[in-house]
């Protein structure tokens, strides 16, 4: 319906129209044979009859115009409902929006979330948030942003924004949320299903394989358990097999790019029995190809970290004081917390309580913050 | 010579003001271009639709960047611009991007209002 009046309200309209008169006619006149394409068409109609009443009071688009993009070659009766969703997913995604936006209307147009539930989950009021809508669907409007599936040249740029979006969705239910977890990994599914691209595949992946770890990640006390000390009988093998897996199929495109990367080295981490048994050389191999493609202060961080495990701390912490001698990180508590534990593990008491306290001083995540207090009295 | 006159307003201004307020403000245009016209001076003009509406366009790192908004520093001046006709704006986006200065600077794409013709 968006795709045939090129506007998200008037579509909204429109159906609601069509579903009056289904709830008037159907009982009457029997339901129709596609009841879908029947709701469709006369949602149609009901569009442009309201553009025509409004027309006479205004001076709106012409009606003529939207008779003619409702008769291109998709009627409703070949409508592919698969492709509107990818269409749906691609405009509520649009890098042209506000990013805020992007997740706003994504969570409420595609995950059909209540404004809100959405604006419970991002810390903000349902008018903001509906306020925020407003806006975007206005641009789109405005600006002519198209109903489509962007076309093979804008692909890569559209669809990294798409999993953006996702990947975002997915880290707001990290620790507190696992319903937001939940509708993060439905729509990779459905964007894998849709259209298989290797970053897609990884993508899926990785959310599979770190929500794998969702229940043994924090102590029911809400403290955040770190990697090493977690019952890893508890992680859900189900999610981890089909995360592998699908680790292995965005790798056989050769085509794998930074998600795959990050959910190949998940899956290292899934599939050892404990730290100390982890390949620790392959993962940090994964984190130099990865830094390769998508060079970033955190990506080296978490190498250092790697490294820690392979050469010994005094490796690591060489690594990280590089990165912050370059006035990188400075602000980032998990670069802290990261010093503080290797610290700790060099016996280095006082160096080690400096940098738990700095960690402390950044960190706003509760279970973050929880594991930090408990480092500290322990030491 | 040619030369290009911008104008800078406080867009709030339009959407503030009264019915009579507007008419008054679009009367002043007409009679401004019409004048304009007639002395020969005139080449083109129009009106663009609000920032917020606008789109910036950039390459860095040979990688396309589109993001919501209009121009907003100071460390680039405005060094030209095109007027285009496009389907939609994805592919106005593709041709802004195709534009040298994307390379470096930044292009604000911005939809040209459209008045319903009497």
């Amino acid at each position: 319906m968006i795709r045939l009046l090129g506007d998200f309200d008037r579509a909204e309209e429109a159906l609601q129209d069509a579903f009056a008169a289904a709830v008037e006619r159907w009982p009457v006149e029997g339901v129709p044979a596609n009841p879908r394409s029947w709701l469709i068409s006369t949602g149609r109609f009901k569009a442009i009859d309201r553009l025509r009443k409004t027309r006479r009071e205004s001076s709106p688009p012409d009606p003529l115009s939207l008779q003619e993009r409702g008769n291109d070659s998709s009627e409703p009766e070949d409508y592919d409902v698969i492709d509107d969703r990818l269409r749906l997913v691609f405009t509520c995604c649009h890098p042209a929006l506000n990013p805020d936006a992007q997740v706003a209307m994504t969570l409420r147009e595609v995950c059909s979330l209540t404004t809100e539930q959405v604006a419970a989950a991002f810390l903000t009021t349902a008018p903001t948030l509906a306020q925020r809508i407003v806006r975007a669907k206005a641009k789109i409007r405005d600006a002519h942003i198209p109903y489509e599936v962007p076309s093979l040249p804008d692909l890569p740029e559209r669809l990294a924004s798409v999993l953006h979006v996702v990947y975002l969705v997915f880290n707001q239910g990290y620790f507190t949320r696992a319903d937001l977890a939940a509708e993060a990994i439905r729509l990779g599914r459905l964007l894998v299903e849709l259209l298989p691209e290797p970053e897609a595949i990884g993508l899926l992946g990785l959310m599979l394989l770190h929500d794998a770890r969702r229940a043994t990640r924090t102590t029911t006390g809400g403290v955040l358990i770190p990697l090493e000390e977690q019952d890893r009988s508890q992680w859900n093998q189900e999610q981890i097999e089909e995360g592998v897996a699908l680790v292995h199929r965005a790798f056989q495109t050769r085509r794998a790019g930074p998600y795959a990367l990050q959910a190949a080295i998940a899956a290292v981490h899934a599939e050892a029995q404990s730290s100390a048994e982890t390949d620790w050389s392959e993962i940090v191999g994964l984190y130099d190809v990865l830094l390769r493609m998508d060079p970033s202060p955190v990506v080296e961080l978490n190498r250092a970290a790697a490294v820690a495990m392979r050469d010994g701390p005094a490796h690591g912490l060489a690594l990280i004081d590089a990165i912050l001698a370059r006035g990188e990180l400075e602000e980032y508590h998990l670069a802290h917390a990261a010093r503080a534990d290797l610290f700790r593990r060099l016996g280095r008491t006082s160096e080690a309580t400096a940098a738990y306290k700095r960690a402390l001083a950044l960190a706003v995540e509760e279970p973050e913050r929880r594991l930090l207090e408990r480092r500290l009295q322990e030491l | 010579m040619k030369y290009l006159c911008l104008i800078y307003e406080d867009e709030k201004w339009w959407e503030k003001a009264t019915e009579a307020d507007m008419q008054k403000g679009m009367a002043d245009y007409n009679a401004f271009t019409q004048s304009i016209k007639q002395s020969g001076k005139y080449i083109g003009g129009e009106a663009l639709q609000p920032t917020k509406t606008a789109t910036s366009v950039r390459i860095r790192n040979g990688k396309l960047s589109t993001t919501d908004g209009p121009y907003v520093e100071t460390k680039e001046q405005l060094g030209g611009y095109y007027l285009i006709n496009a389907k939609d704006l994805n592919d106005a986006v593709q041709v802004a991007s195709r534009i040298p200065g994307a390379q470096h600077g930044t292009v604000e794409v911005r939809p040209i209002m459209e008045f319903n013709q009497p």
